[in-house]
């Protein structure tokens, strides 16, 4: 992985500890176990009720029976805590180790440790994933030992369909297949519909969004924002299939190159069959707002302009590219009003879920609007761009633009408010933040589909009774 | 051969979580807590490739030790053991060898199969070395408490 920047293998797996607040840690343990290495040389251990003085730096116990241990002599002491789950396991893991010199009290019958270092991991404190992120540089030492060890390349691995699941990050095409269909459905609506046209749309937008999934982590581990991330979840810090040794940067960018190859093949073929200087148009900016996220150097999301890239890449772009594939150039105001909700809908996809990056993004250099506002900046922001996206698409309705049954979107609203509620008191805490994060994807994929199904009430309205109209009279 | 003592095995099929001890480059004795699996003769431990420093310190020094201490881990036991022994590292394949211990491994911690089958989400916790601890000699306190002298018994070969 010459090609990343390594940051995580230089990171401290846990905070540093110095030998008092090791010996602070080890008092609060009911018990403590002295280790040392016995004349055969194989470390023995017992567990003492030692009297922590944190003030002198040392730890004083009762000398074990049966076991003289020398002065001089250099020990560990341990603390280490579970809370056993029954059915379940166990939970609330955290363990110190203060090491120092034995020495004999006066009357022989204690030993002193004066404690030199420590170090230790308390769950509560560094929280298991973040551990295991900070941890990457010893699993790829591991690896590289035994590959050398053993003279082939050794590499961790998963099933193919869960490394392409998560290579892709397949279950976010929602952002595409919302617009895309939605752009088809409006032009349906308005008495256009090619089938052919319509599927390769989609499948050529899909190899779209795939590869700038994959490019983003390449461009992502080229720059070291992946790497400077160690509290990924699985809404945001990208694939970490790089990172995790799973797929090599080089196969990576061969992925990303052979979705852009594929998507650009299926435009071309698009433009063959149903082409128009406006697809073209919209072809063209979407490849550049697509590789310009992370690609230098238009860098979009490093600029502080991924937010809108996002937004107009997948709203207007999408919704209009399907749209004019299937009525061969024509433009209206519809699908250009409809596809304003669902473009700050899906900006506030990435938004939130920058919120968890802001701070490996910072170290990288990546200029994300979390990453440059205050906390009740980018609150405030979320409420605007949702209040802003449901009153476009009352605004539509009501100005004849959008059908009626487009309010049935409204019925996403509660979700918005779901998340709106949990931003606040989950900011600063990654994992607790990924629910919100889970339902703000809810909010961009529902009000989609209700919109959809806005449109779906329209098409089978039109079918049955062609009279009715369905929007408001202008 | 001789075998590990009864209340011993009794702690370690009961135990939660012990630690391991093993010695780094400079001679000092390192402890991670881990979950001890005992098949009737060897104790083994697992280790992700995550934390392998302890399994650097094992190839290049085998000695080791297993203490169960916490009443806690072990359903309120108050009796003690220390286990020393000679450990290999199992490694021909991090990404599946160790599964064979999973039976023995849920039935201390049934999660751990619900965490497996979504290994995607943390695909190099589950790229595991085994450890596997010959035991040589065990100390073990019925009380409990280091004031007194633990009952030694020499295991394996040296024994005969």
């Amino acid at each position: 992985m010459a090609a990343t920047k390594a940051a995580s293998g230089a990171m401290p797996r846990t905070p540093r500890l110095d030998a008092g607040q090791g010996l602070a840690k080890l008092a609060t343990y009911p018990f403590q176990i002295v280790t040392f290495v016995d004349r055969d040389g194989y470390p023995v251990s017992v567990a003492v009720e030692a009297t922590i003085d944190a003030a002198a730096g040392t730890a004083t116990f009762p000398a074990p029976a049966g076991f003289g241990i020398p002065d001089g002599t250099e020990v560990s002491l341990t603390g280490s805590h579970i809370r056993p789950q029954p059915g379940y396991g166990y939970d609330e893991r955290r363990h110190v180790t203060v090491w120092g010199r034995a020495a004999s009290t006066i009357d022989g019958r204690s030993l002193v440790v004066a404690a030199a270092r420590a170090w230790g991991w308390d769950e509560a404190e560094v929280p298991f994933f973040e551990y295991s992120e900070r941890s990457l540089g010893q699993s790829r030492r591991y690896f590289d030992a035994l590959s050398a060890e053993r003279g082939t390349p050794v590499k961790p691995r998963l099933s193919f369909g869960w490394l392409a699941l998560r290579t892709t990050r397949l279950p976010f095409l929602s952002a595409t297949i919302v617009p895309v269909v939605l752009g088809i459905a409006i032009a349906a609506r308005q008495g256009t519909f090619d089938l052919l046209s319509a599927v390769l749309t989609v499948i050529g937008a899909s190899f779209v969004q795939l590869g700038l999934n994959v490019a983003n982590d390449v461009f992502d581990a080229a720059q070291g924002a992946d790497d400077a991330n160690v509290t990924p979840t699985q809404y945001s810090g990208g694939s970490r299939v790089i990172q995790y040794g799973l797929v090599s940067f080089r196969q990576m960018a061969g992925l990303a190159t052979a979705f852009y190859v594929a998507a650009g093949a299926i435009g071309l073929l698009l433009l063959g069959l149903r082409g128009s200087p406006a697809l073209l148009a919209i072809g063209i900016v979407g490849f550049v707002v697509s590789i310009g996220y992370t690609a230098p150097p238009l860098k979009f999301v490093y600029r502080g302009l991924g937010e809108i890239a996002v937004a107009v890449g997948f709203g207007p772009l999408m919704l209009l590219g399907a749209y004019v594939v299937q009525t061969r150039g024509t433009l209206t105001w519809e699908p250009v009003v409809a596809s304003l909700p669902i473009a700050l809908l899906v900006a506030l996809i990435l938004y939130v879920n920058e919120i968890p990056d802001r701070r490996g993004d910072a170290r990288a250099g990546k200029r994300t609007l979390p990453v440059r506002l205050g906390k009740p900046a980018v609150i405030a922001g979320y409420r605007l761009a949702a209040v802003a996206a449901y009153a476009i698409l009352v605004g539509g309705v009501v100005a004849g633009l959008l059908p009626l049954t487009a309010l049935l979107a409204l019925l996403s609203i509660p979700l918005a408010l779901q998340v709106s509620r949990g931003l606040e008191p989950n900011y600063d805490n990654p994992y607790a933040l990924m629910a919100v994060m889970g339902v703000n994807v809810k909010v961009h994929l529902y009000a989609g589909l209700l919109l959809l199904a806005g449109y779906a009430l329209v098409l089978v309205l039109g079918a049955i009774a062609p009279s009715v109209s369905l929007f408001v009279a202008r | 051969m001789t075998t590990l003592p009864e209340p011993v095995e009794r702690l370690l099929d009961a135990a939660l979580v012990g630690e391991l001890t093993v010695i780094d480059a400079g001679g000092r004795p390192v402890t991670y807590p881990l979950i001890p699996l005992y098949d009737g003769e060897r104790i083994y431990l697992t280790s992700s490739t995550l934390f392998s420093r302890k399994l650097e310190h094992i190839k290049a020094n085998p000695k080791v030790a297993l203490s169960i201490t916490d009443p806690r881990a072990t359903g309120g036991r108050t009796d003690r053991t220390t286990i020393q022994g000679d450990a290999r590292v199992i490694e021909e394949d991090p990404h599946g060898g160790w599964e064979r211990l999973l039976p023995i491994w849920e039935k201390k911690e049934p999660s751990i199969v619900m965490f497996l089958k979504a290994r995607v989400a943390l695909p190099l916790f589950f790229e595991r070395a085994l450890i596997e601890i010959t035991p040589r000699r065990s100390l073990y306190w019925a009380s409990g408490d280091a004031a007194s002298v633990p009952e030694t018994t020499i295991v394996g070969n040296e024994a005969a």
